[in-house]
């Protein structure tokens, strides 16, 4: 339970990072947090012949508030999220999502591109990125490209990214102030990855569901937005509940594994669903 | 090889170590620091627990080069023997340890946590320490320790 030989590269800025990226041949990680790679690498599940630290990058660890939106920096600790208070008036549903991310002694280190480049189908920030239309700045030594959080993710710990490629911030932009949301999620012990999680953002006006989102999470190989039950919920109100929780099972993909059924994932999700829009339609001014 | 220079309970340690070792090994091999205990060694059971900056970590999840210049403690840090810390004290008079492996993890991350944390709920003790797994006590004792090491800080 060591990891194996390799050669630890701090980087010393931006530049620097991605030129080592640039010139390891593929064969390089990140180490970020490290609260996910660091087990693998404990494991050999991975082998890099390099390992790119960016915590001694100084400014990476920002979340920098702008006009429309909010951006998330590489370094940006699960600690610094779950507490900043422009998180908490804006992304008041993130907040709430924060507090299911891990346990203290990982939030202090962990961090939320990191969660996102990791990529675990049963993480919470994926979904959330989801949820809030993140999108994703990738460098490299080459150039940048912006990649939306619904083109980032392609299977279980599969992205986009590419070796040489690093992300260097998460735009999340800022929705109405009189968005309702609903957070739900089962975990057989609070902090470990769930079995199951559903968030929810809407709008209602005159008594009608607008800008419906909902996003699920532990019951795809990679979190999912429900386009289809968005839709049936769009104009609609809570008398559409049904109909939407019906959409969501027939679209979900769980999978069997040692800590619930395909049958009870898609059962559980159903439930979360319906609670988690009840309380979005509830909070929604 | 690569040489680091860490400040462990307020003593400067430097140190040639290899890029791959981990914080945790280091500490008990390198540095004779045997108060830290390994587990699981993929961040799961808490019991490496240790506080780099300020902040408690995973010493199994960190690379030793990683806190070259970095300020560590860890439990030899707290209390000694014949002189308990409180938090220390608690968790004796409350009996919040059996075979006591836990322990090393439980107290830090508590250190950690009694400094930032209100701790005003058993719900809020209780979710503080979900990250550290104990086998022995159930738990009730632990939360004993630590509502009363709570009580005895007073308010943040």
């Amino acid at each position: 339970m060591k990891p194996a030989a390799c050669e630890y590269v701090a980087a010393r800025d931006l530049d620097h990072a991605l030129q080592v990226l640039a010139q390891a041949g593929g064969d390089a990680k990140i180490l970020a947090g490290g609260q996910s790679l660091m087990p693998m690498l404990n494991f050999r599940l991975l082998n890099p012949a390099i390992l790119l630290d960016i915590n001694r990058i100084a400014g990476l660890d920002r979340i920098i508030v702008k006009r429309d939106m909010v951006t998330i920096g590489p370094l940006v600790r699960h600690r610094t999220t779950a507490t900043h208070p422009v998180i908490a008036k804006y992304f008041p549903i993130l907040t709430k999502a924060m507090t299911h991310v891990a346990h203290h002694t990982i939030r202090n280190r962990g961090t939320f591109v990191g969660s996102l480049c990791h990529a675990d189908p049963a993480a919470e920030l994926p979904m959330m990125a989801l949820l809030l239309n993140a999108e994703i700045e990738i460098s490299s030594a080459t150039g940048k490209r912006l990649v939306s959080a619904r083109d980032f993710f392609l299977g279980p710990l599969v992205t986009v990214l590419e070796p040489q490629e690093m992300v260097t911030s998460v735009d999340l932009p800022f929705t109405s102030s009189s968005t309702g949301w609903g957070f739900e999620e089962f975990a057989r012990r609070h902090g470990d990855y769930a079995l199951a999680a559903v968030a929810v953002t809407l709008s209602r006006r005159r008594n009608q569901a607008r800008h419906v989102r909902i996003a699920v999470m532990g019951v795809g190989e990679t979190p999912l937005r429900m386009t289809a039950a968005e839709e049936v919920m769009d104009r609609n109100n809570l008398d559409a509940l049904a109909d939407v929780v019906e959409a969501i099972r027939r679209a979900v993909k769980p999978a069997t594994d040692l800590h619930a059924s395909a049958e009870y994932r898609r059962h559980l999700v159903g439930v979360l669903a319906g609670r988690a829009i009840a309380a979005a339609w509830g909070s929604a001014q | 090889m690569t040489v680091v220079s860490v400040t462990v309970n307020r003593t400067v340690y430097r140190r040639d170590v290899e890029d791959r070792l981990l914080l945790s090994d280091f500490l008990r091999n390198d540095l004779s620091l045997t108060g830290t205990h390994v587990g699981c060694e993929h961040g799961v059971c808490g019991a490496c627990t240790v506080i780099v900056d300020g902040y408690s970590v995973r010493s199994c999840l960190l690379l030793a080069v990683q806190t070259d210049g970095a300020v560590v403690e860890t439990v030899e840090g707290l209390g000694t023997t014949e002189a308990l810390n409180p938090l220390q004290k608690a968790f004796q008079d409350h009996h919040a340890l059996q075979c006591g492996f836990c322990t090393p993890g439980f107290l830090m991350a508590c250190t950690d946590m009694l400094r930032r944390l209100p701790l005003t709920t058993d719900a809020e003790i209780r979710e503080a320490l979900s990250g550290n797994l104990c086998r022995c006590t159930g738990y009730e004792h632990i939360v004993n320790a630590v509502r009363d090491a709570v009580r005895k800080r007073g308010p943040l």
